[in-house]
């Protein structure tokens, strides 16, 4: 299968070696710990592992059972079939990290792809080639700015409203570190928009933190929040979805420093939550302060165009424990994904599917937001998802669409619990207009129960 | 001959992908509207041109042997892409309702168990994106350790002068004090070196075995009783755990904790730099610590009905490291490469890259100088330099080999072996393809005593010859110029 | 290998130039040789600001590595060498002469006591090759 020795294969190479049996290979290893009798199933054929997957596989409901409307981070988008034809050629799929750049052009080049199509998405001057995902790439932000200011500003303002996911996951990658993390334990602030950040922003602070749409789904402008940031000597990330880039002004517009994202929408499939794409870009005077691989245009001996990874003095590998991060493996191949899903649909593909979503979300907020017991919690700006106030605790309702296959929305009673009761549903280009009416239909008789 | 790029590409007014009219009233569009969005405009035909011959560009596994040390780029098979495209995993949304994803569930279950047998260990989260953020987890999971038992003093990480780069950022990135420990003249870490550090302050010790140098560690049991003995925790590091897969279990040995790789050990690709997936085990003693959420079963079953599975939240977690649940993609398959080898199977894996790597070195050694001669596990080091070719480096012996149609050796790694060659030929490399390989290498060490200028000028025959690296990093082009891309 | 009589060296390759109580601090012709191509300074005190030996006051880059360069002596910052971060390729043409990096008010002149002169730095990187 994948091990090709004959055993005249084998004997011959033990005896080049100059030992009788493979168990002599293993002497350095402490004897009574040696060949231990592992406890897993027997193996299985090809085809007998392929009918256990399957079988596996369907005792899940999927997005091919049900009709959708959960996002929270994580989008359910049509991927076009070019981008997954690209992504399984073997000579992307088991390259490694392109470190040797003579037998690497495709994917340097491809990463170069990428970075000038994520700075121009974001409006952002240079993009890194990615991070896990959206959560650790906003954990990458923290670190950048606190080197930026060589750790004399050790507050990070987060707002309430950037993915709770996101939110935890910074106080676990800072638990070992001085930063202070504040600005999201405060909930009541929960329905105003980014001035009730505002305050909390001093001259200790590293960075102020926000998401475009936000977690709620609410579109604000966050240029007055930059002026003060900015005001304070501090940086301002913002957290995007990038599809609503194909529609919305970009961050680099309203004075972003740090522009992350989670990159999973740009046709990478759900897959229970990975590998997904950790989006990361920044202005020209920040480069240095971002960790994670970059590629940089240069010259071959030969004369030619061609890319390598540069700016590697700054990663771990050489700077060891004096790196801002230990980021080594990326998401190569997602960014590759992302790379060719954005190309194929292209400036007029990508502002189409935005609206898709945007009309389609709209339609669905007005016909849900009129049904008796339910109402839009905001009437804030929103892209493609918004907060709806139940009649009942939303897993009830959930349990109740489920019943009529319908994956209903997620329930933010969750993480935040003054929004009991209330359901953040996503529309996508993947919803029909009957998918939204029966959405609806059902709901209504939730409510008249 | 160069590849455009893509916004060299782009001509006004194509169309790569189409979508439906919408079938709703529209709605008023925002007062936020994006002005101009300066993507390139393709061809559906355009696209797939550019990325196969940008394709054409790369080495690959599927091409070739690939023997770089400590990266484990062993074949990857074609099933693990098919499982993981099934629609009920790939089309299953992180969030949905636990009673809709217990497939998923299942799967994480007993690839946490079989993780948790393989490695010798109590408790496993599969939730880390990479190696890098398993050794994130894990030296996290030693200072929440110690912080619940309020030995606060204990910061202090001790990392042998041969591993990666990624342990000495990890503690750094954690709070904790990095030492470094010097290797003995076998390779081993240095016991007197160790026992001078063992104190109150010790937290912990970082260990690769076997070590980046491809020897087991002689005394890794005295290494893991002295470290216990001053009260500190081991971490191992499991990049190399291709060679010790049925052979050793390192939570047997003494180790506390330790990330596996599944893009190098258990078959999932290496996509051009990532995706990986860093499951972490843990012994009996850290299973409360653990990021959040684990899966577990939350209901018994009985024979009509099968067990529900859940995610839970262990008691002193550390915490969430990542969005969702990990790597999810990696996790099927590397579930299903583990299915199919079973206990025999992954024993075989073991014994054969490690005969693979003895049968090399010992094909090499007389030609190439052995950084450490002793026998090797799954890979070694030997040096690319000869006292009578003095103008020869390993990076020219490195660029030489792919004029033979080879990937060369991880090079200038592990930093302690002056102009290091590590090769790690892998199980899944046949007898005939090391004795090419063999014969390349001897053939090279030829030429650079008689004819060095063919590897100083090496390589010839790669779609590009070598690069300016200091132009590069001084003139910074990152991305296309933004008015080429804009129309 | 230059290695100017006049300067005190450490053994992490930085070097000062003392003139009265004024210290001009850069890194060695060795230690510029090692890093290869220098493409990043970045000087990392400012003017006017207080500093103990062995702070960090620079940081630099090459291709293949990076490096920090501490002070060998502690004092108050009289000027940094504001154009080499425009022009770090003067750090492998100039290491003793253009390629100073920060010039320092040395507070306590006992701390150059500690410092290698030529003779013994010498000795010291021939140790090191």
């Amino acid at each position: 299968m994948f091990i090709p020795h004959t055993q005249e294969d084998r004997e011959e190479m033990l005896r080049t070696i100059g030992i009788s049996n493979l168990d002599d290979l293993f002497q350095d290893v402490p004897a009574p710990h040696r060949f231990p009798d592992l406890n897993l199933p027997p193996a299985l054929t090809e085809m007998e592992v392929l009918q256990e997957m399957q079988s596996i596989a369907v005792s899940n409901e999927s997005m091919e059972d049900m009709i959708c409307f959960l996002g929270a981070g994580a989008y359910h988008h049509y991927v076009p079939s070019v981008v997954d034809a690209i992504i399984r050629r073997g000579e992307f799929l088991t390259a490694y990290t392109p470190y040797q750049p003579e037998l690497s052009q495709g994917t340097l080049q491809a990463i170069f792809d990428y970075q000038s199509l994520i700075t121009a998405l974001t409006d952002m001057d240079v993009s890194n080639a990615s991070h896990y995902d959206g959560s650790t790439a906003v954990a990458e932000a923290v670190a950048m700015a606190h080197a930026n200011f060589r750790g004399k500003r050790n507050r990070v303002v987060v707002s309430p409203a950037l993915h709770p996911h996101y939110r935890q996951n910074l106080r676990t990658y800072n638990q070992g570190s001085e930063i202070e993390i504040v600005g999201d334990e405060d909930l009541s602030s929960l329905s105003k928009g980014p001035e009730a950040l505002e305050d909390l922003i001093d001259l200790n602070t590293a960075l102020v933190i926000v998401q475009y749409p936000d977690f709620f789904g609410r579109v604000y402008d966050y240029t007055r929040l930059a002026d003060k940031v900015h005001a304070a000597g501090a940086l301002l990330a913002v957290s995007v979805n990038p599809i609503a880039l194909g529609l919305f002004t970009p961050p680099g517009k309203f004075g972003a420093d740090i522009v992350t994202g989670e990159g999973q929408p740009l046709g990478i499939p759900l897959s229970f939550g990975g590998p997904y794409l950790g989006i990361l870009a920044t202005r020209m005077e920040y480069v240095r302060k971002m960790a994670g691989r970059l590629v940089g245009e240069t010259v071959d001996n030969r004369g030619q165009r061609a890319y390598v990874l540069t700016l590697t003095a700054r990663e771990q590998h050489i700077r060891r424990e004096k790196a801002t991060s230990n980021i080594c493996t990326n998401q190569g191949l997602m960014a590759l994904a992302a790379t060719v899903y954005m190309s194929t649909l292209g400036k007029h593909g990508l502002r189409q599917v935005s609206e898709l979503c945007y009309h389609k979300a709209h339609y669905a907020a007005r016909s849900i937001g009129s049904l008796p017991g339910f109402s839009l919690w905001s009437d804030q700006p929103f892209f493609n998802e918004f907060v709806v106030k139940c009649p009942g605790p939303v897993d009830e309702i959930n349990m109740y669409l489920l019943s009529e296959g319908i994956l209903g929305g997620y329930n933010l009673g969750n993480d935040y619990p003054e929004l009991a009761n209330h359901m953040l549903i996503a529309v996508t280009e993947m919803n029909s207009r009957d998918d939204i009416d029966m959405l609806a239909d059902v709901l209504a008789e939730v409510s008249n129960d | 001959m160069t590849e455009p790029l893509l916004c060299d590409l782009s001509v006004p007014g194509r169309i790569g992908m189409r979508y439906p009219e919408p079938d709703v009233p529209l709605a008023e569009l925002p007062v936020l509207l994006r002005q101009d969005l300066p993507l390139p405009e393709l061809s559906e035909v355009d696209v797939v041109r550019h990325f196969t011959h940008l394709s054409k560009l790369n080495y690959n596994i599927d091409q070739g042997m690939y023997p770089l040390g400590s990266c484990t780029m062993k074949y990857n098979p074609k099933i693990n892409e098919d499982t993981a495209r099934l629609p009920g995993f790939a089309l299953s949304h992180p969030l949905q309702p636990i009673e809709t994803i217990q497939g998923n569930l299942l799967l994480m279950y007993e690839l946490q168990k079989w993780l948790g047998e393989i490695g010798g260990f109590a408790g496993m989260t599969l939730q880390p994106a990479a190696g890098a953020q398993g050794e994130l987890t894990g030296v996290l999971i030693i200072r929440a350790y110690f912080k619940s038992r309020g030995e606060t003093k204990r910061t202090k990480i001790l990392i042998p002068d041969s591993a990666h780069g990624t342990n000495p950022a990890t503690s750094a990135m954690s709070g904790m004090q990095v030492v470094e420990l010097k290797s003995d003249e076998r390779g081993n870490v240095n016991l007197e070196a160790l026992k001078s550090h063992c104190d109150e302050t010790l937290a912990g010790l970082m260990l690769t075995n076997p070590n980046t140098l491809g020897l087991f560690d002689e005394n890794v049991i005295e290494v893991c009783r002295l470290v216990h003995e001053a009260g500190g925790l081991v971490y191992g590091d499991g990049a190399n755990m291709n060679a010790l897969l049925g052979i050793v279990r390192p939570g047997d040995l003494g180790i506390d904790v330790m990330h596996y790789n599944l893009h190098k050990t258990f078959s999932t690709p290496h996509g051009g730099g990532g995706p990986g997936s860093g499951p972490v085990g843990v012994a009996a003693h850290l299973v409360d610590f653990l990021p959040y959420p684990v899966v577990d079963i939350i209901e018994e079953g009985d024979e009509d009905m099968p067990p529900l599975y859940g995610f839970v939240q262990p008691k002193q977690s550390i915490g969430r490291v990542k969005s969702f649940h990990g790597q999810f993609g990696m996790m099927v398959r590397a579930y299903t490469y583990i299915r199919m080898l079973g206990p025999e199977g992954l024993r075989r894996v073991a014994e054969h890259a490690v005969l693979n790597a003895n049968y090399l070195m010992h094909l090499l050694k007389d030609y190439y100088h052995l950084a450490y001669d002793r026998p090797c596990m799954h890979e070694f080091v030997v040096e690319g330099q000869w006292d009578d070719a003095p103008e020869i480096h390993a990076l020219d012996i490195s660029k030489r080999m792919m004029d033979y149609n080879l990937h060369p050796p991880t090079n200038y790694f592990p930093l302690i072996v002056h102009e290091a060659l590590m090769i790690e030929p892998t199980e899944t490399e046949s007898k005939q393809t090391l004795d090419k390989f063999v014969e390349v290498m001897r053939e090279i060490a030829r030429e650079a005593h008689e004819t060095p200028e063919v590897l100083k000028s090496a390589p010839h025959i790669t779609p590009v010859g070598r690069l300016d690296e200091v132009k590069a990093a001084k003139e910074l082009v990152l991305c296309c110029g933004v008015e080429s891309i804009a129309d | 290998m230059n290695i100017p009589a006049d300067l005190k060296f450490t053994t992490n390759d930085e070097w000062v130039r003392v003139e009265g109580t004024t210290g001009t601090i850069g890194i060695s012709d060795f230690a510029q040789d090692q890093l290869s191509d220098i493409v990043f300074v970045e000087i990392v005190v400012a003017e006017g600001e207080t500093h103990a030996k062995g702070d960090s006051c620079a940081t630099l880059e090459s291709v293949k590595a990076a490096a920090d360069v501490y002070l060998p002596v502690g004092g108050k910052v009289l000027a940094v060498n504001d154009a080499l971060p425009d022009k770090p390729e003067l750090v492998n043409s100039d290491p003793y002469g253009e390629a100073w990096m920060v010039k320092i008010e040395i507070t306590d002149p006992s701390e150059l006591g500690g410092l290698l002169d030529a003779a013994g730095y010498q000795k010291h990187v021939e140790e090191k090759e």
